[in-house]
């Protein structure tokens, strides 16, 4: 199995909630706590898996909003676990999930270094290295529904612009939707093999903003009524 | 990157450690000015090792949860980190051994392998270093054999200055250990400046572009998502101000390859001495600490472009 997340560009709205869900989740979960800095203070900062970006694709009047959420692509060819010295990173062979041994993990931010995607996080409090897990406390949980045995933050997506699978079965939705809207894995020069895929946005025809009114009778009145009908 | 002081001192007192305890095994072999006596030896020695323990104890304070240190020795096969570590521990009982010989007078045959041993693993931990750094490719400014290099050679620079200081107070000829720092500090300051002038152009490398897998188009930040800063702007956001890393080469040239070298020539005219000597060794550790800060200041990770940065 190769479990990994499909995040849709086209379709994700910005709002944060799979970062919240996500931190909701984690904080009391496996890799718990996600501390927070001075969460009411003047600099608020805290461990987060997963945070959303906002960039701006080209220049006015063709320029789009594409908000960003990245969390741990859990890489193939994982440089964080490669060069972990203590053997707290590790790739699970059955499933490609990359995790951290938070008992065996010195602190030492080396796999931060390795990693391209920011995906791991220092915690001050514990001196360990976190990172998504890919909740891997709830998709193996057997006391939960079959459908909530997914990601926090695909559960919570109100866009559905996030998906989580196998990509190891061709016939999974993940590896057709990624078939079906090219799908791509982000810097793919650095040769890390990234499991999650990002939908690009769809090229959608220009709506036309200043369409003229039809004319006619029927027009006349209805723009005459208008005028008189206070709102 | 944010230069950790700890970090900084480290690899530069380890470089040098392990720098004046090969030179100090050539020096022995050759009987250089006449040969240090076996308490002078036994001495430099046990400077390189201090150099070197001080430098390994002071890389754990960096370590967010350093009870856990003795878990880096898992995974030699892979990670450059834990080779390092691996053959500075290995490097320790050799050079002792060669300290033993040298002090119980062993035959010639067992001193020269300890000795040959121990230079080796001094030069492979030194390269293990290097490659800490070199193996990513999330820095170019890293990923390059250049770094290596540069950890070797400046190590070695170091560590024959203090191995000249040592020949001076010992009232050696000095022709030969003068020699030596001198061949020694020019390799390393013409690697330090094909080092600079390579990490200068950006050439080919990932950008925003191929960073957001948009790659049609400009692409521009709008917000980074987060309030105030998060690890990763404290570790990767630091930015050093062009001009001031230009200054900062300067000094990094002067201090610690000009007066060197300048020194070098006072303690050839028998001017000064053991003032020289003692200047050039302040002034070339100083320099590669101002090298080494540079190192990590001058370094830009890629996850920079996910903040907004257009190229690294």
């Amino acid at each position: 199995m190769k479990l990994g997340l499909v995040i849709d560009l086209d379709v994700c709205v910005g709002c944060h909630a799979c970062a919240i869900a996500c931190k909701e989740w984690n904080a009391s979960g496996t890799t718990g706590p996600l501390s927070d800095y001075q969460p009411y203070g003047a600099e608020p900062s805290g461990v987060w898996f997963n945070r959303i970006r906002h960039y701006e694709m080209d220049e006015y009047p063709n320029n789009k909003t594409i908000n960003f959420p990245m969390s741990c692509n859990h890489c193939e060819d994982a440089a964080c676990v490669t060069v972990c010295p203590t053997g707290a990173s590790y790739k699970r062979a059955e499933d490609g999930i990359v995790l951290v041994d938070q008992d065996k993990c010195m602190g030492c931010n080396y796999c931060s270094w390795a990693c391209p995607y920011g995906a791991r996080e220092l915690d001050r409090s514990s001196g360990t290295m976190k990172k998504c897990t890919l909740c891997i406390d709830r998709i193996y949980d057997l006391d939960l529904p079959v459908e909530e045995r997914q990601p926090s933050c695909v559960l919570t997506c109100p866009a559905h612009a996030r998906m989580f699978g196998d990509f190891d079965d061709p016939d999974s939705a993940v590896s057709r939707v990624v078939r079906e809207r090219s799908g791509y894995g982000l810097m793919p020069e650095l040769n890390y093999n990234p499991t999650n895929q990002y939908l690009p946005p769809r090229s959608t025809p220009v709506i036309p903003i200043d369409a003229k009114p039809k004319g006619g009778l029927k027009e006349s009145i209805k723009q005459f009524a208008n005028k008189l009908v206070r709102r | 990157m944010h230069p950790a002081f700890s970090v900084i001192f480290f690899t530069v007192a380890s470089g040098a450690g392990f720098g004046l305890f090969s030179l100090l095994f050539i020096a022995d072999t050759f009987k250089l000015g006449g040969g240090f006596s076996r308490e002078q030896l036994i001495i430099g020695g046990l400077i390189a090792l201090a150099l070197i323990v001080f430098g390994l104890l002071s890389s754990t304070f960096h370590l967010a949860n350093p009870k856990n240190a003795w878990r880096a020795f898992n995974r030699f096969r892979t990670s450059w980190l834990s080779r390092e570590g691996v053959f500075a521990v290995v490097f320790m009982p050799l050079a002792l051994a060669y300290l033993l010989c040298i002090w119980f007078d062993a035959p010639l045959w067992l001193r020269e392998l300890t000795g040959l041993l121990s230079a080796v693993l001094a030069w492979i931990t030194v390269f293990s270093t290097g490659m800490i750094y070199a193996c990513l490719k999330t820095i170019r400014q890293w990923h390059s054999p250049l770094v290596p290099a540069n950890y070797l050679a400046l190590g070695y620079a170091s560590g024959s200055l203090i191995l000249l200081l040592g020949a001076v107070i010992s009232d050696l000829d000095t022709l030969p250990y003068i020699a030596m720092a001198a061949l020694i500090l020019s390799v390393a300051a013409v690697l330090k400046a094909i080092y600079y002038f390579w990490i200068s152009s950006p050439g080919l490398g990932p950008t925003i572009n191929t960073a957001t897998g948009l790659t049609r188009a400009k692409v521009k930040l709008l917000d980074t998502g987060h309030t105030h800063g998060t690890f990763l702007t404290q570790e990767f956001g630091f930015q050093l101000a062009r001009q001031k890393a230009g200054l900062l080469k300067v000094v990094v040239f002067v201090l610690g390859f000009g007066l060197p070298g300048l020194m070098l020539v006072w303690v050839f005219n028998q001017q000064g001495g053991q003032v020289a000597a003692i200047v050039a060794v302040v002034g070339g550790i100083i320099g590669a600490a101002v090298e080494r800060w540079l190192f990590f200041a001058e370094a830009r990770h890629v996850v920079n472009l996910y903040h907004g940065a257009q190229r690294c």
